[in-house]
């Protein structure tokens, strides 16, 4: 991981455009899944806006574990937090769900603000320890508060307005799907502006060496703080379109499990570049749907030895999979990444 | 005061039986570097062994403890050569996912062979009566956890402290490259410790089965206490672990007792306040 880093020094001009290029096809590639899933498989569309919704997540949880090595085991904190947020205001008259997807990432975002603020004062397996125990202390509050959450029951019973005033959240799930992978696109453009900025070549510095970083004049904690709050954001935005596309907010949005679980999938994919966390969730959505509705514990299984299979194999995940096998397969011409 | 007493006693037990749980989870982050999140799949393998021995074969409660514990350790010893052994001085969040990953599979595998449901552990006669204190009467199953958990401690600070075992651990914690130098073969010590480790996860998981019941995702429930209790106590250290268990342990049975609806909000609650004011733990090491 450090050679990668070290190799990849700030982006020349010429290859800022070939940057440029890739990433345009990255969204055209993401456009074009987008549209496939919707043409594919029309009767499964509430689950590939879940895919969505966690695929935000697992975005957010890119930001803070790839790209400025803050292990996290508690992200799901921030994306309840934006569900709930979110499930709260629409039951109390604020139906429009752009502003409900902002209202999500602001309540996400102060979730991260706190998170960050607690998270960043321990570091190593303290800081995980600390992770895991906020989102188990967010579950428990949110279960007790069940006069605003709904507790164990969850949040059930409002219905956002129809989207621009215009288009109904059908039953088909038609309009959230569109929506989401509107959603995602958008913020999949900001976030590699976001990485590419100076502020996130800093993030990918501390990352690298922190005390080297400090040396140098800058300060890290506020710059890891301003990345909680980002990531706190995208997964506040996630929590919201997951609550306005299923109408329901479970607790089970603030759990340890869902947590454990993004980390896997970013992990799956590869971390330090947004198209892993896209893959991974994808794969590993598509797979739990079809192997956990045969036997969940045949899914557990099987995601167990992926994991150690990645660890041992692929440490880069499978981007990172695909990233070592491409020069390879270009020949000569294609130089080590 | 009868309250208080009683929720004495039961914090007490409780935090012993975590004491013997969490130990070994102790030992292997602290003297061996990995954060083995699969500690309770371990303990939860054994917990499985003891109940298929007492129910199935029809052993008695010390015979099924000493098989969970063989047949525990039986099983940790292929594992530690072909995946822990991988994984000595990696990332934490490359431990933290291949220790998952474990955990993952043992539970997926355990619960396809014996079936998902809650596996009772019956007590001996001798420890499901009350034994009478004199002053008070006491289950007598929390006094067994209670001996337990001193003999443990107790026997843990001999083997590292008082035998030629212990200096050889000690010294290739410190500097397994020096200690390689001087003759002491590493891996034989660190398997061996890890061994030891996954015993205590055995024995823990078996003693401790009335308050943590057996069940198809006990490896996932009690993993992120397991870790969090160690990381209280600061890894690597026995009183502190000690410490770190019976502290928890009074504090989430006080919770459970005064305030039921609350559940783990106490124990959570006082985690994170622990850990901002002591980042390593009670008495954890500097790094």
């Amino acid at each position: 991981m450090q050679v990668i880093a070290k190799s990849r020094p700030v982006a020349s001009p010429p290859k800022a455009a070939g940057h440029l290029v890739r990433d345009g096809a990255g969204l055209v590639l993401i456009l074009a899944a987008g549209a496939a899933g919707y043409w594919l498989f029309p009767d499964n569309l509430a689950l590939l806006t879940r895919v969505i919704a966690i695929a935000l997540l697992v975005l957010s949880l890119d930001l803070l574990v790839g790209y400025c090595g803050v292990a996290s085991l508690g992200q799901a904190t921030l994306f309840g937090a934006g569900a709930y947020a979110a499930g709260m205001a629409c039951l109390r008259g604020v139906t429009e769900p752009m502003t409900l997807i902002a209202i999500g990432a602001v309540a996400g975002a102060c979730a991260g603000l706190v998170m960050g603020t607690i998270m960043l004062r321990a570091h190593g397996l303290a800081q995980l320890v600390l992770s895991i125990a906020i989102v188990q202390l967010a579950h428990e509050a949110a279960n007790k508060a069940s006069a605003y959450t709904g507790g164990s029951d969850g949040l059930a019973g409002f219905s956002p307005s129809p989207l621009f005033g215009t288009f109904e959240f059908d039953l088909w799930g038609r309009t959230a799907y569109l929506f989401g992978l509107g959603l995602l696109v958008l913020v999949f453009i900001a976030l590699k502006f976001v990485v590419a900025s100076p502020f996130g070549v800093l993030c990918r510095g501390i990352k690298e060496d922190p005390v080297r970083i400090r040396s140098m004049g800058a300060f890290v904690f506020p710059v890891l703080l301003k990345m909680f709050v980002i990531s706190g954001a995208v997964a506040g935005m996630g929590g919201a379109l997951a609550a306005i596309s299923t109408q329901v907010v479970g607790l089970d949005s603030v759990s340890f499990e869902l947590s454990a679980n993004s980390l896997v999938m970013l992990v799956l994919g590869g971390l330090g570049s947004l198209y892993g966390a896209l893959i991974g969730t994808v794969i590993f959505m598509g797979f739990e749907h079809v192997v956990s509705a045969i036997n969940p514990f045949h899914w557990m299984t099987m995601v167990g030895a992926l994991l150690i299979a990645v660890v041992l194999v692929a440490p880069g995940g499978l981007g990172g999979l695909v990233s070592r096998l491409r020069p390879r397969l270009r020949g000569r011409n294609g130089e080590q990444p | 005061m009868q309250t208080v007493f009683s929720i004495a006693i039961d914090a007490f037990a409780y935090g012993m039986a975590l004491f013997i749980i969490c130990i070994g989870l102790s030992l292997t982050m602290g003297l061996m570097r990995v954060i083995n999140l699969a500690h309770g799949a371990f303990a939860m393998i054994a917990g499985y062994i003891a109940s298929y021995a007492q129910r199935e074969l029809g052993t008695g409660y010390a015979v099924a403890i000493l098989l969970a514990i063989l047949g525990t350790i039986a099983i940790s010893i292929p594992l530690e050569r072909l995946l822990y052994r991988r994984i000595y001085g990696s990332p934490q969040l490359t431990q933290v996912l291949m220790t998952i990953g474990i955990t993952f599979c043992v539970i997926g595998i355990t619960n396809f062979f014996f079936g998902p449901t809650l596996k009772t552990i019956p007590l001996p006669a001798a420890l499901s009566t009350p034994v009478d204190l004199g002053f008070r009467t006491v289950a007598g199953h929390r006094l067994f956890v209670m001996a337990c958990g001193v003999i443990v401690a107790g026997g843990l600070w001999f083997l590292i402290e008082k035998t030629a075992f212990g200096i050889k651990l000690r010294a290739t914690v410190d500097n397994a490259g020096m200690a390689d130098a001087l003759g002491i073969k590493t891996q034989v010590v660190y398997a061996i410790s890890f061994a030891i480790a996954m015993g205590l996860a055995a024995f823990g998981g078996v003693v401790a089965a009335e308050f943590l019941p057996i069940e198809p995702y006990y490896a996932l429930r009690y993993m992120v206490t397991f870790l969090v209790v160690v990381s209280v106590g600061g890894a690597g250290s026995i009183p502190g672990a000690l410490l770190a268990c019976l502290v928890l342990g009074a504090i989430d049975t006080t919770g459970r007792y005064l305030m039921p609806d609350f559940g783990n909000f106490f124990f959570y609650a006082a985690v994170i306040a622990i850990v901002c004011v002591f980042p390593r733990g009670f008495l954890g090491r500097a790094q």
